[in-house]
């Protein structure tokens, strides 16, 4: 087998395995709405600032639950199995572009349910949906390297968070900046910069990846 | 005895520096005053922590190349040592913030994204508190150090430069090198980056020695 057939099975197999048991699909849900809702019940409708901070906050908590479970799910013995058919760089691929698949749905999840129960300050709507998907993306790629780390040390969940939040933290400053100009007009001069830094950002990560994985899965 | 004059020199630059830093006639920055002093003291701090973070990232790199546990002890004592020295270079820094901006911990970028540096290396120590097994916490910290790295570069060095800060040499504002036209402040400030930075490698090759001994039974 190829490699890019390697990694679209392996993707096609994560698919499968979240469309036959759906509770972590639906948990996922559950947790967004929830969050979202009790946020809502706390403030009522916040102005775009607090409703841009509390988006990018709710947006970070729904990936690292999302995303930790990806290394979790596998057992050790199936992780041995993989091993043993393909190349851990077509397997991280595999991960990396499930859990972007993953995260653009929930991003698209929370975006509409912070829509209805907070209001909706957006007034540039296209340029958020934007911001919203590269942010899933940045968010994504990098937690699906953390959560393989965080596999690593006895399946720590918490270890994620205590690793990931520092680290996701340019990024989410970086995304919350960039939204800024979805609310309203501000001049902000190094705009194009930011998203040069992101992309950037997200290149540099799934570089990374790929290299460093492979020495990860060597057990 | 010839591979110790460094440790001398180290010794001799920081009392030049002390001596020199406090007494020495240095303009005066608009509201700066005398704090201004803390050029000698606050900046060697992050190219001493720099340095370090980069000796650990290093060998963190050839740890992977080869799987040699004595190169994982050099990178988790240099990224120790770096901690220690960005913790000095924080606090040096929000004592300045004090009296020339107004509080100890503002939301200037500057600050907040050191601080976030900070518990990023924090993060690398309590991953390898979190793993028992050697081989394992080295190579899963390894890995953890590279992306730490590279991460930092862009927390510390990009996003500051492009986001307003009241921090001299940020976008905004000036640095101090523009207006120190008599060369005094320059003057000390080599000499200080050069033996603060001395003394953190000291520091660091202290630490290596003690792990290594720790783990004496392994290294035989």
């Amino acid at each position: 087998m190829s490699g890019l057939h390697q990694t679209l099975t392996l993707i096609k197999k994560d698919v499968l395995l979240e469309l036959r048991q759906q509770y972590a699909f639906y948990g996922i849900l559950l947790y967004i709405i929830s969050t979202v809702f009790v946020i809502n019940m706390m403030m009522g409708q916040p102005e775009e600032q607090i409703w841009n901070a509390l988006f990018w906050v709710v947006q970070l908590f729904v990936s690292v639950n999302a995303i930790a479970k990806s290394f979790m799910q596998e057992s050790r013995g199936r992780l041995l199995y993989f091993y043993s058919l393909v190349h851990p760089r077509n397997f991280i691929a595999a991960k990396l572009l499930y859990n972007i698949l993953l995260m653009s749905v929930m991003s698209i999840i929370t975006l509409v349910s912070c829509m209805v129960f907070l209001g909706n300050p957006v007034t540039k709507f296209w340029y958020f949906i934007g911001v919203v998907m590269l942010g899933g993306i940045s968010l994504s790629l990098l937690f699906t390297m953390l959560a393989a780390i965080a596999a690593q040390a006895n399946q720590n969940a918490a270890l994620m968070a205590i690793m990931g939040f520092p680290i996701i933290m340019p990024l989410l400053m970086l995304l919350a900046s960039v939204a800024r100009t979805a609310f309203v007009t501000v001049y902000q001069p190094g705009l194009s910069n930011m998203f040069i830094l992101l992309g950037g950002m997200d290149v540099l990560i799934v570089g990374l990846a790929m290299i460093l994985f492979p020495f990860l899965w060597k057990d | 005895m010839a591979k110790h004059w460094w440790k001398a020199l180290a010794v001799l630059l920081l009392l030049y520096t002390i001596i020199a830093g406090f007494l020495v006639k240095i303009p005066v920055i608009e509201n700066n005053e005398q704090s201004t002093r803390n050029l000698f003291f606050h900046v060697p701090m992050w190219i001493s922590m720099y340095t370090l973070f980069t000796i650990s990232v290093v060998n963190s790199l050839l740890f992977l190349n080869k799987y040699d546990l004595r190169k994982d002890i050099l990178a988790s004592s240099a990224a120790n040592v770096g901690i220690l020295f960005g913790l000095m270079g924080f606090v040096t820094g929000s004592l300045w913030a004090t009296y020339t901006w107004g509080g100890t911990i503002t939301n200037d970028p500057k600050q907040i994204s050191t601080a976030v540096a900070l518990m990023i290396y924090l993060a690398y120590q309590v991953l390898r508190m979190s793993i028992n097994d050697l081989d394992k916490r080295a190579r899963v910290s390894a890995i953890y150090n590279i992306f730490a790295f590279a991460m930092l570069i862009p927390l510390t060095y990009i996003i500051p430069r492009m986001v307003d800060s009241l921090h001299p040499g940020s976008a905004t504002s000036p640095g101090f090198k523009s207006k120190d036209t008599d060369g005094t402040l320059m003057m000390v400030f080599y000499p200080a980056f050069t033996g603060w930075t001395l003394l953190g490698v000291w520091i660091y090759t202290l630490r290596v020695r003690y792990k290594r001994l720790e783990l004496k039974n392994i290294f035989k």
